[in-house]
């Protein structure tokens, strides 16, 4: 009955009782639906596999909302005067436009929306921290929770590309101008997808044997299906972006010489991290140790979870006790890993308490639905191991909450006497990422900070060295995909302008 | 569009395949049995390598990634030369690719080259395959000057590799075999302390081979002082310093072999650790080749 007479129901929307038959019919007439009614709807689950299938297999865990939850969801968007989600976007997508196409129903209009920002939104949809950015600013968290942006996001995203509507941008005339770009993780992807279509011909490094960085060594394919970041990637070749994969900058070919032998006119260094922090206790190096890199790389660049049909092995999870060091996004993906791969226990070990993980409370939250076990205020001491060296248990201490540090985390102080041995088998290091030393090594003239970290000018991204710029986590150290996608945009912007002799001080 | 239709899009993926450069085998010959000498079109690589540097290669698009060092090159022609032995299934089945195959990745040069000045006189000492690593060594530490000497290693004459190599770049060339079919009857080691003995002047020596040999000469020269360098092979995965799994314990401190090394002063090396460590894919090595060998059979 409603369907027929909105107007007139609209106004007397204070005594309605919202119901699911009330929301299907005002789904197809969102511009009828009042403030209340959008208050009224609750934030839409996203809908996942069940916690004991998916912790035996290594398919998304996420399965995406339908187009009737994503227009359900979208509507409790209030679209607001002053969106303040907007600026607690690192790339600032115009999230109520982008929302308001979805609520209207149309997807693609959506996607091309988010696209004038954010070139990656399968990936960012995913794995953006959009609890601490976007959604943080929601004004709804005031009262109620947050729009689901990011479930949002993903949304439109997948929705382009699964029913073949990705469009390609168009791509300004050739300038003449070469750029190149080191590493293809979101940092690099992200530049070479500007500068492409800002017109000037691009190359891409890569070291490793697939592209996409980070995005397919480290993030696992139950968070991140690695068929999105290779069809992102087609899309990049498609515009015209060289890919070479199997050059290792430093090593296979230095800074210098890109500029000076292969002609290239400027430089993008997007290497990452890609240095793993060891703890420096004892029996760090016994059989069964790994650190996260090696492990997640292991399963997710090499597919060791399918040895032997994949030649590269793992330690064998299968009925272990495995235990994480750390309470990162990255330990949450190896312990998570270890439990798909069989482990009887997997544990979480954290020295301070739950409340100070860095991890996303989503990855938190699955991991515990998964059965992952969390042994928070503990400190690894030593690892201790058999004859033949394979590690047998972790000695840790006990640790209590003292006063807040300079972090403004509370500071975990050991308790006296608390030393007790974790039995284990596999232990896996997450403990942060230093810088890899091969750019500095092979062109001392680009200027480092203390922790070895790429100095720029945070306007342009732009490094002590001339026409040599960068962005990501070489210059943030171990930070997230956004805010390298994010520098990498505006390293793309600063080279343009460099290249093409526009003159911003004015 | 209803519920179905968007699960249906969602089971039939774009699929495309991503267009890879690989890497043509120009020449495979055999040096012994089971030591194959590949050279392989990577003109990059060529261009840039240095004594003491290696590559890391995949076979084919579900291999391992195998770190082997780079015996020499020819950056006129763009072509690198690894030589091979097949121990376990990678390497084996490196060792089936004649001229003409492909190889689908090679990345490199990794690791940092060694360390060639003019020492004075010079050891290089090769065990084994090992005697392909120290062969381009042998090449630098000739050029920068210094009286060459060079001792060959092997279990018997018919898988000695390199002699003719070896002795052009020598200023004297040995070859000791343990069962005495060929040359000096015994190790390198004993060939070592027997020049020491004779009293001749050692400034440095480079040995490369098995585990148990390097760890043996690191003791014949610790006693006079003798800078001694050997190049470790520990377990790789991306060879860029990315993972930490080829870490080596040196001087107490933990070192990563791919971009630290590979070449590290002998008399500070761990080599328990490292033996140990080398021991972590053991049941998994065994049973990839037990597997590859019934692949063989089959064909």
């Amino acid at each position: 009955m409603m369907t027929f007479l909105p107007q007139f129901f609209a106004g007397m929307a204070f005594f309605r009782i919202i119901t699911p038959s009330f929301l299907e019919n005002n789904i197809m007439c969102p511009q009828h639906i009042t403030t209340k009614e959008r208050l009224a709807i609750p934030r839409q689950e996203m809908p996942s596999q069940s916690p004991d299938v998916r912790n035996k297999n290594f398919k998304e865990v996420n399965l995406g909302y339908t187009p009737e939850l994503a227009r359900k969801e979208a509507l409790r968007c209030l679209q607001c005067k002053d969106p303040a989600c907007i600026k607690g976007c690192p790339v600032n997508i115009k999230i109520d436009q982008f929302i308001k196409f979805i609520a209207d129903g149309d997807f693609l209009g959506a996607a091309r929306k988010i696209k004038e920002d954010n070139v990656l939104p399968a990936i960012c949809g995913r794995v953006c921290p959009q609890e601490d950015q976007c959604e943080k600013a929601c004004i709804l968290t005031k009262k109620y929770t947050s729009v689901a942006i990011g479930n949002l996001e993903r949304f439109a995203a997948d929705h382009e590309r699964e029913t073949g509507n990705v469009e390609l941008p168009a791509v300004k005339a050739s300038t003449g101008k070469k750029v190149a770009v080191i590493g293809s993780g979101p940092a690099g992807l992200s530049c070479a997808n500007d500068l492409i279509q800002l017109g000037h011909a691009v190359t891409v490094f890569e070291a490793l044997h697939e592209l996409g960085g980070v995005l397919v060594y480290g993030i696992p394919e139950f968070r991140l299906p690695k068929e999105i970041v290779k069809q992102e990637i087609e899309g990049l070749k498609q515009l015209g972006v060289k890919f070479i994969t199997n050059v290792l900058a430093g090593r296979s070919v230095t800074v210098d010489e890109l500029l000076n032998e292969e002609d290239f006119d400027a430089v993008f260094i997007g290497v990452g991290a890609g240095l793993p922090w060891f703890m420096g206790i004892p029996g760090e190096n016994l059989l069964g140790v790994y650190s996260a890199n090696e492990f997640l790389t292991r399963v997710n660049l090499m597919k060791s979870y399918q040895f032997p049909n994949n030649d590269t092995p793992v330690f064998n999870c299968k009925g272990k006790n495995v235990a994480v060091f750390g309470g990162g996004n990255t330990a949450m993906d190896a312990v998570r890993t270890a439990k798909r791969l069989g482990a009887e226990h997997a544990y979480i070990v954290y020295r301070r308490s739950e409340a100070e993980m860095p991890a996303r409370l989503e990855e938190v939250h699955h991991a515990r639905e998964e059965g992952i076990e969390f042994l928070m205020l503990m400190n690894p001491l030593e690892f201790v191991g058999n004859e033949q060296q394979w590690l047998t248990g972790a000695k840790c201490l006990k640790m209590e909450l003292g006063e807040p540090d300079e972090s403004g985390r509370r500071r975990p102080i050991p308790i006296k006497d608390s030393e007790f041995i974790l039995p284990i088998d596999m232990a896996v290091i997450s403990i942060g990422n230093g810088s890899n030393p091969l750019i500095k090594q092979s062109t001392p003239d680009i200027e480092v900070s203390k922790r070895d970290t790429i100095v720029v000018d945070l306007n342009t991204m732009a490094t002590s060295k001339e026409n040599v710029y960068a962005g990501g986590d070489i210059v943030t150290g171990g930070a997230t995909v956004i805010l390298a996608m994010g520098a990498g945009r505006t390293a793309a912007k600063a080279i343009h302008e460099k290249l093409m002799g526009i003159d911003t001080h004015e | 569009m209803t519920f179905a239709l968007i699960r249906k899009a969602r089971q039939s993926p774009l699929s495309y395949e991503i267009k890879k450069q690989m890497h043509k085998i120009v020449a495979a010959i055999f040096l012994a049995e089971n030591i194959k000498k590949i050279e392989i079109e990577a003109p990059r690589i060529a261009k840039k390598r240095k004594a003491g540097q290696f590559i890391m290669l995949r076979v084919n698009q579900t291999g391992e990634r195998v770190p082997l060092t780079i015996a020499d090159a020819d950056p006129e022609k763009g072509t690198i030369t690894i030589i091979v032995q097949g121990m376990g299934k990678s390497t084996k089945e490196l060792n089936t690719k004649e001229a003409g195959d492909t190889i689908s990745d090679i990345v490199g040069p990794l690791g940092a080259p060694s360390d060639i000045e003019n020492f004075g006189t010079a050891v290089s000492i090769g065990g084994g395959v090992g005697t392909a690593i120290a062969y381009p060594t042998a090449v630098a530490l000739k050029k920068a000057g210094n009286y060459v000497i060079t001792i060959n290693g092997a279990r018997s004459k018919d898988l000695v590799i390199l002699e003719k190599e070896m002795k052009a770049v020598s200023d004297e060339a040995y070859i000791t075999t343990d069962d005495g079919s060929y040359g000096f009857h015994g190790f390198v080691t004993q060939k070592l302390q027997e020049l020491i003995d004779s009293g001749k002047k050692i400034d440095y020596v480079l040995a490369i081979g098995p585990i148990p040999m390097m760890r043996a000469i690191a003791e014949v020269t610790r006693p006079y002082n003798i800078k001694t360098m050997v190049s470790l092979n520990p377990i790789m995965v991306d060879g860029t310093g990315m993972c930490g799994g080829c870490r080596v314990t040196v001087n107490n401190e933990t070192k990563f072999a791919c971009v630290d090394g590979p070449e590290f002063d002998a008399h500070q090396v761990d080599f328990k650790n490292l033996t140990d460590r080398n021991k972590l894919y053991l049941p998994e090595e065994k049973q990839s080749a037990e597997a590859f060998a019934h692949k063989c059979k089959l064909q």
